[in-house]
């Protein structure tokens, strides 16, 4: 079985310290949320794993079936078996998803060796009818004029397409309408199984109600602060991020009355 | 005036990782050491002139022609005080003005000398004739080496050969529409030309023949400070139709190479000629070139135009629209990456009613690359029911690349339209990581940006140069990723 194992990781954006020491293992098959107010790092969390170039991983490591990621490109983890839905995903101008997708599947192949163009096509089309996706959409440029909803769409395609071992998923559900986030929804529940492992960053618990994760994780000023099963992210609707924080301060009180009790 | 010497650079090693021909700059890096029996020597005179002249046997009004030409030619001033400074940088005395085997060319592969016919061999030109050409001429420093036409085509009636052949064989036709288009002192670069041409094609496709498959001339300088002045006439009589294409490589040498060409096209009433240039020279190369096209009544021009690689291109093949409904269009693709500054654009000159033209040009500027568009729209107040479209598209990848957009549209008269858009794009770093989180490398991530953003016009041309087209930018994009 594949693992994802993040260990007390730190990432920076310049000097800014964004994640403050996250741990979190993802085993193939699970989905997990991790939820948490804006600003507290989820993205960059995402961003940082998937190799981005601007996030500097100060300390810590992420490992992938237990090899460390962090020595190489962004292309190679991808290559690896790591996928990163975007948030808001990249327009490239003249260049169809299907070309797009060929691309990155011939990029996936031992060098010399070509892709069988019509295997290729045949595969592509039974992901777009597994996902009920209309066949004129791979002959539009890549997420080029795509309303939110198709954009997320043709992340979920490429997904399918790639077959990663774990998908981060960054907040798939900003800018959708309820029928988009639906669509998708059912996109990644199709996907879901014994050989993929999810990370859903989500703001909104309203996601989990279509998605419904394993585990969920609190994400606060860059580290994960409470986990539990998918009763935890109906806890948090109900009761607000403030609960987390009120808690958190409550715990602090106590570790420091208790220090001072030491003292 | 000396006799040949072999003095050029020893061969280059054989090993190439790339099959496709003739296009890629790794592929036609190369050079072969072959005996000239002809050579002009070094430097710029009239005796270069009168040499050039006398072994092509010619007959006196082109010798007259040539040294009026040359007298222009040293007169005129570097038009820089609107084109790149760099100019100054040729230095006419070092050049070598006519380098040949031989002013004959070979009808069949097997006639061509070895030394010669290795290196078309190594750029694939004989298999591309057998594949999709009706006729090929490949010329070799001064002279083609090897010119042939299908028979089938030639049964036609069309001629295709080189100019020093259409000079002797078809005086008149030639003399009739011969620097009409592009008159001596059209500008520096065409004075030259017109001092020292040498090869390029003659073309006369007669009345109502349609040419299905293209012909193509393939341009190949081998020799060091060598200057190629090919000069092209293409006729295309009342109705006919032809697609000419043409290809260009050079070794790469340290010191700089000129290529200066002159091409004329004539579309008689109803004609339509296509031209196409893929063009890949060494980034040592000056490669200022004139073309020009006359368009008749319903007569339409295109120049599919593609620059990538050389040192300086200079290159604004023109429309002039002389009968009503005549259309003209360039198509413009250039590609200027580190050290390469490409000055390219369109001209457009309505002078008939009803006339319309479409200038598409898109530009990519890699690393230290510079992309210049230079365009002329001319619509006279006396005209009416003109039009004219212009779209110039710039991409630049990375913030040390620049471009410049210089449009120049004179529309007089109010019954003629007009439309202009510009942009200017970058590959950001966002696209880049979003391809490589695909799992695509960052030079593939590059090259399918570039390759999206002119795959409108790429589409328009004939399969195998699309193809060759993308496989160099994939090459170029490889090769700028640091």
């Amino acid at each position: 079985m594949s693992s994802l194992v993040i260990k007390d990781l730190h990432v920076a954006i310049g000097d800014k310290k964004i994640v403050q020491g996250l741990s979190l293992t993802i085993n193939g098959g699970e989905v997990h949320a991790i939820m948490g107010p804006n600003g507290t790092g989820k993205s960059t969390l995402s961003k940082a794993i998937a190799g981005h170039p601007d996030y500097t991983i100060t300390s810590g490591d992420v490992l992938l079936d237990g090899r460390s990621i962090l020595d190489r490109e962004a292309d190679e983890r991808a290559r690896a078996g790591l996928f990163l839905a975007f948030q808001y995903p990249s327009e490239i101008p003249g260049v169809s998803i299907a070309n797009f997708l060929r691309a990155a599947v011939q990029a996936r192949l031992a060098e010399g060796e070509e892709i069988d163009a019509t295997a290729y096509y045949k595969r592509l089309y039974s992901k777009m009818d597994l996902l009920k996706i209309d066949r004129k959409f791979t002959s539009r440029a890549v997420n080029d004029g795509f309303s939110g909803g198709e954009k997320k769409r043709c992340e979920i395609l490429q997904m399918a397409m790639l077959e990663p071992k774990f998908a981060l998923m960054d907040e798939t559900d900003s800018g959708l309408d309820i029928d988009a986030l639906r669509i998708v929804a059912d996109g990644v529940n199709t996907l879901r199984g014994p050989n993929l492992g999810v990370l859903m960053i989500t703001h909104y618990q309203r996601l989990l109600n279509y998605i419904v994760p394993d585990h969920v994780h609190v994400m606060w000023d860059g580290r994960i602060v409470k986990s539990g099963d998918k009763s935890l992210a109906l806890e948090l609707e109900a009761k607000g991020y403030d609960w987390v924080k009120k808690e958190l301060a409550a715990t602090a009180t106590a570790a420091a009355a208790t220090a001072a009790t030491v003292a | 005036m000396k006799p040949p010497t072999d003095t050029l650079a020893a061969p280059a090693a054989e090993a190439t990782d790339n099959p496709v021909a003739g296009i890629d700059q790794t592929k036609g890096d190369f050079s072969y050491n072959v005996a000239y029996a002809f050579d002009a020597g070094t430097g710029l005179s009239e005796d270069t002139v009168r040499y050039i002249s006398s072994v092509k046997k010619e007959a006196p009004w082109i010798l007259e022609f040539r040294l009026k030409a040359l007298k222009k030619f040293l007169s005129m001033p570097m038009p820089t005080h609107w084109a790149t400074k760099d100019l100054e940088n040729i230095n006419f005395d070092k050049i070598r003005y006519y380098l040949s085997q031989g002013q004959k060319p070979k009808r069949t592969w097997d006639e061509v000398p070895d030394d010669i016919k290795r290196t078309f061999e190594r750029l694939g030109i004989p298999e591309q004739e057998r594949k999709f050409l009706a006729g090929v001429e490949a010329q070799f420093d001064s002279e083609a080496a090897y010119s042939n036409i299908k028979e089938v085509v030639a049964k036609q009636g069309v001629i295709f050969v080189n100019s020093t052949e259409g000079l002797r064989e078809h005086p008149e036709l030639f003399k009739k529409f011969f620097a009409k288009v592009i008159p001596t002192g059209d500008n520096k670069f065409s004075a030259l030309n017109s001092a020292v041409f040498s090869g390029g094609s003659f073309i006369y496709v007669p009345k109502g023949v349609k040419v299905a498959q293209p012909l193509q001339a393939y341009f190949r300088i081998n020799a060091e400070n060598f200057g190629q002045f090919e000069r092209t006439l293409i006729i295309a009589d009342e109705g006919a139709e032809v697609t000419y294409m043409e290809g260009c490589t050079a070794p790469k040498f340290s010191t700089s190479t000129l290529h200066s060409a002159v091409v004329e096209l004539v579309a008689l009433k109803g004609a339509k000629i296509q031209y196409i240039t893929v063009q890949n020279w060494a980034n040592n190369v000056f490669n200022l070139v004139t073309k020009r096209g006359i368009a008749h009544e319903e007569a339409e021009i295109k120049w599919i135009d593609c620059n990538i690689g050389s040192r300086l291109t200079m290159k604004y093949p023109g429309v002039v629209l002389k009968g009503r409904k005549a259309r003209g269009e360039v198509i413009s693709i250039a590609l200027a990456n580190d050290g390469q500054h490409q000055d390219t654009g369109a001209k457009m000159v309505h002078a008939a009613d009803e006339t319309t033209s479409n200038i598409v040009a898109k530009s990519i500027s890699v690393g230290q690359g510079r992309s210049t568009y230079r365009g002329v729209v001319h619509i006279p107040k006396h005209l009416k029911g003109c039009k004219n479209n212009t779209e110039c598209d710039a991409l630049l990848i990375n913030s040390h690349s620049r471009t410049d957009t210089y449009p120049a549209i004179t529309v007089r008269g109010d019954r003629n339209f007009v439309q202009h858009e510009a942009s200017v794009s970058k590959v950001n770093e966002e696209m880049i990581f979003y391809m490589q989180q695909r799992g695509l490398t960052e030079g593939q991530a590059m090259s399918l940006a570039v390759n999206g953003f002119i795959n409108d016009l790429a589409r328009q041309f004939p399969m195998e140069y699309s193809v060759e087209l993308k496989r160099l930018i994939d090459l170029e994009m490889e090769g700028s990723v640091g």
